[in-house]
């Protein structure tokens, strides 16, 4: 849909999962649920929030992919592996910063949220989008988000030294300007394995 | 004697609960056909009523598309909305009538079954008066079928037994603010709620039971309003609260008198509203005197900070509104605690303007329209009361019978089973309602259906209810038959019917309609469709409070509903009430009405010293008849848990996930700790949605609010402990029940 953008409000979040029975019913991926929703500490906080695919400008996943199976439009919409190509090794799972692609282990393909484009391509918002019953996921103009939200929406990231521009934006406090993830995830993740 | 013929399991494994996960044809079917249609219509779950498309192929649904032009939800759905379809088509779905034999149930015509309803009904009559049998109805029915049980079990019966499962639900707020207000409905529509400047959430978990509401209640926050919480858990929509209150189970009035206090003693109240406008002020303004913030922390264990910043707030905000829910309308008070509200309301001038008001939340679907034409013990059509001589007058007239034809008041639904419990009412016809699994002391409700002479049942579903019936008469789901509902703003809207009932089932208002002529009232139930019952119900509603004589269906479908009353076809319905500051009592004032601070049915002591209360979760829906038949919704939360703090878990030894025993003075249930601190730490939750030993309400106990009759679900005393893993579970702490279960 020309003009819209997609927003997320991580604070709005109430853990509800309309998004993720939703997002099964999509057209292009009909049953299978992509959006990934994240319960931070139960045992602290009901606090959640949920995870769709950024489309990042220049896509790690892509850049990780040994294959080229893995295309953006000129619509900015970053796509699911394409099935001829796709061997589904897992490199960009482990790649997103993001942590958005899935690999279907029997269909041996990487899926992930496309943002819906069998529906915004007929005029439709993105399923989780229309659905999400505290619009924590939102799908309006530009114009509209800064006429109804008072937080300011980002969509630049820094993870250590790599920074990424996505076309989904998340929403930070007023003045923020990027948001930074400082730890070093690469010797986080081998501490993690130790 | 109505004992279920098999043992539950055997049940179970013919009639489900059966796991749906996909839709008719399969997930490899294009989404999308050219033949496919899209019937605009309203979720069949709760009182929030969102828009939805249904998609339908031939006569079955498959899907669903969001609707976005409806103006209360813009496409919005909760997971029950966006899984809802998985409904239709479903392997339980019963297609013909059961009736009961020693070994099960089997198949009949529908002669045979409506003749055998009829026959064992009247034949009770006969022997033991018309008041010997009752009826049961529902709130997720459309008012055109519950008006037409009103007029079934008063005409065609002849019984003044008949009530509704909206008793368990809205009657705690509606006699609220029928004794303050004059009238049974909310006085805001849903979009004066981004316009308050402060909004009190009391005794709702608005996220997982009205997510739609959650939306409303932030864009309040973004246009920079304040979000008060009153609850004794921090449930998600408290993640964006401006203040919390965890306020102890059942100490609302309190709570609420506290406020009040420190709203008068800080001179926050409208004088001149409470001199114009109400009656009875000075009562209150004594009673509260003596709740000052630290008497009133002790009784709630809500700080007193707290509470004198809660009432400057309210009591300096030009709009507030308190919105409520059964968190504080479930109790043996549930009355005074609505009083409690809205006399704070009252005394701060927040009614009748935009972002200004008390507001319940309707649980049930037509949880609103279900209360106003007659399905309600006291009750006629247009909420009128069955003992005010005109409204029996009028109502006789547009029947065609006598006044003095028509019985008084009966008894409440709590009180039916009791009655059938001491063999006073002997046989019963019920309608979308499940007892056994959502009226408090289950064992005493089993006893009470066990003793029934004959018991029959209209439901889509087997529900643990209908185990135990003679007959069941297979009826229609919400989106097999056209008609209204109010939903919880208020907002009179239509349903649309998708499809025809599958294989012999018929429409529940066919059944009825049979019935009656079978009982030999034909000539007063010559209905050939809903909209015949709909024209009927409008003119019996004229002149009462909820008047609907200027509704037509095309109306409703034209203007996205109609904010009764509508009382002629060019009024353009009432979004917001007491505008003209007119309140409905014959003084045309409001009136306070002291809330007196009393105790719980079920008080704690050393034996059992800990709070019971409980609940529902976003995925399940009651007693989940319809949403623990339907995959994903199962798979969310597949069971219930224990929230219980750390505190109170360390005391026994209890860890997460570990199996705990809860004992009340009634029976004890073991299931998985939920260890969190988002709960007081003397206080056990337990959501309510399944049967058996997953029962938390064979748990609760039968104390009713004497005026609204409501059960006391919110407060029980209980005691936990450790518990080692018992028969029939397995190691994990899984129930070994079937599908479902």
């Amino acid at each position: 849909m020309l003009g819209y953008e997609f927003y997320v409000d991580p604070s709005r979040c109430i853990g509800c999962q309309s998004c993720v029975n939703a997002c099964g019913e999509c057209g292009t991926h009909r049953g299978v649920s992509l959006i990934h929703l994240d319960f931070f500490d139960r045992e602290w906080t009901t606090a959640s929030t949920p995870m769709v695919c950024m489309h990042c400008e220049n896509p790690t996943c892509a850049q990780a992919c040994p294959a080229d199976a893995i295309k953006k439009g000129e619509d900015g919409v970053v796509r699911s592996a394409l099935k001829p190509r796709c061997i589904a090794c897992s490199n960009c799972v482990l790649a997103c910063p993001f942590g958005v692609p899935k690999v279907q282990i029997e269909m041996e393909l990487m899926m992930k949220c496309d943002m819906c484009y069998d529906r915004t391509s007929v005029g439709l918002r993105p399923m989780c989008a229309t659905v999400c019953p505290s619009q924590a996921l939102m799908y309006v103009t530009p114009a509209e988000a800064a006429r109804l939200r008072r937080d300011t929406p980002v969509n630049t990231f820094r993870f250590g030294n790599q920074e990424v521009k996505t076309k989904v934006f998340v929403y930070l406090p007023q003045g923020e300007d990027a948001l930074a993830v400082e730890a070093d995830v690469v010797n986080d993740l081998w501490r993690s394995t130790e | 004697m109505a004992k279920p013929p098999l043992p539950v399991e055997d049940l179970v494994r013919s009639y489900g609960p059966t796991l749906k996960y996909t839709p008719p044809g399969g997930w490899t079917q294009s989404a999308r056909h050219a033949g496919d249609r899209l019937v605009k219509t309203h979720c069949c779950f709760c009182g929030q009523q969102c828009g939805i498309q249904l998609r339908v192929r031939e006569n079955e649904v498959i899907g669903f598309e969001p609707w976005d032009e409806f103006p209360f939800n813009r496409g919005m759905l909760c997971p029950k909305g966006v899984k809802r379809y998985l409904q239709g088509s479903h392997p339980d779905r019963l297609l013909d009538p059961l009736l009961r034999t020693d070994t099960g149930f089997r198949k009949a015509s529908w002669d045979e079954a409506l003749a055998m309803t009829a026959q064992r009904l009247r034949e009770i009559q006969d022997r033991h008066g018309r008041d010997s049998v009752a009826v049961l109805g529902g709130a997720s029915l459309i008012s055109e079928k519950s008006y037409l049980l009103g007029k079934f079990a008063r005409l065609a019966l002849g019984t003044r037994h008949i009530d509704y499962n909206g008793r368990l639900c809205m009657v705690s707020a509606g006699t609220g603010y029928k004794l303050a207000l004059g009238v049974d409905r909310n006085p805001n529509p849903w979009s004066d709620i981004p316009e308050a400047q402060v909004v009190i959430v009391a005794g709702s978990n608005v996220a997982e039971c009205f997510p739609i509401t959650t939306d409303y209640l932030w864009r309040m926050r973004d246009n920079g309003g304040k979000l008060i919480v009153v609850d004794p858990r921090r449930t998600p929509i408290c993640r964006n609260a401006d203040l919390y209150l965890p306020v102890k189970p059942g100490m609302d009035t309190a709570l609420f008198a506290g406020i009040l206090h420190v709203v008068l003693k800080e001179g926050l109240e409208d004088r001149a509203f409470i001199e114009n406008h109400t009656t009875g002020f000075e009562a209150v303004e004594q009673y509260v005197k003596e709740w000052d913030p630290r008497r009133t922390a002790e009784a709630t264990g809500v700080p007193p900070e707290a509470i004198e910043k809660a009432a400057r707030w309210f009591g300096k905000a030009e709009r507030a509104m308190a919105l409520h829910a059964r968190g504080v309308e479930h109790h043996s008070h549930g009355v005074e605690n609505v009083l409690a509200i809205v006399n704070l309301c009252l005394a701060t001038g927040n009614i009748g303007r935009p972002g200004a008001g008390p507001n319940m939340i309707t649980g049930q679907g037509n949880g609103q329209g279900g209360r106003e034409h007659g399905q309600k013990c006291d009750q006629l059509p247009g909420q009128r009361h069955i003992d005010d001589p005109a409204a029996r007058k009028y109502v006789a007239g547009v029947w065609g019978v006598e006044p003095d034809s028509l019985p008084s008041a009966g008894y409440t639904a709590m009180e039916i089973l009791e009655a059938i419990h001491r063999g006073e009412i002997k046989g019963l016809l019920s309608i979308c309602f499940n007892p056994l699994v959502s009226l408090p002391d289950a064992g005493y409700i089993r006893e009470a259906l066990n003793k029934l002479e004959f018991f029959g049942i209209i439901d889509f579903f087997l529900s643990e209810t209908a185990h135990h019936a003679d007959v069941v008469l297979a009826g229609s789901l919400q989106e097999e038959e056209e008609g209204v509902v109010c939903s919880g703003e208020g907002r009179v809207i239509k349903i649309n019917k998708a499809v025809d009932p599958p294989g012999n089932a018929w429409a529940d208002s066919r059944i009825i309609v049979d019935l009656a002529k079978r009982l030999g009232a034909g000539d007063r139930f010559r209905f050939a469709s809903t909209r015949e019952i709909f024209d009927e119900m409008c003119v019996a509603s004229k002149g009462g409070t909820a008047d609907y004589s200027g509704i037509t269906w095309e109306r409703l479908e034209k203007e996205m509903g109609l904010f009764w009353p509508v009382p002629s076809e060019n009024h353009p319905g009432t979004p917001r009430l007491f505008e003209d500051r007119h309140f409905k009592h014959p003084d045309g004032k409001a009136h306070f009405l002291v809330a007196e601070v009393k105790p719980g049915g079920d008080p704690l002591d050393s034996s059992f010293p800990l709070h019971l209360t409980t609940g529902r979760v976003v995925s399940q829906f009651l007693s989940g008849t319809q949403t623990r038949r339907i995959g994903p919704l199962v798979d969310q939360y597949p069971e219930p848990r224990a929230e219980i703090h750390p505190e109170l878990a360390a005391r026994h030894g209890i860890a997460n996930g570990e199996l705990m025993t809860v004992t009340t003075r009634r029976a004890s249930m073991t299931l998985p700790a939920l260890v969190v601190r988002t709960i007081r730490p003397d206080t056990v939750f337990i959501p309510y949605h399944w049967p058996g030993r997953k029962s938390v309400n064979g748990l609760t106990h039968r104390t009713l609010d004497p005026r609204s009759k409501i059960p006391e679900f919110k407060s029980s005393a209980c005691r936990i402990g450790k518990a080692a893993v018992p028969d029939g579970m397995n190691s994990s702490g899984q129930l070994n029940v079937l599908g479902g279960g």
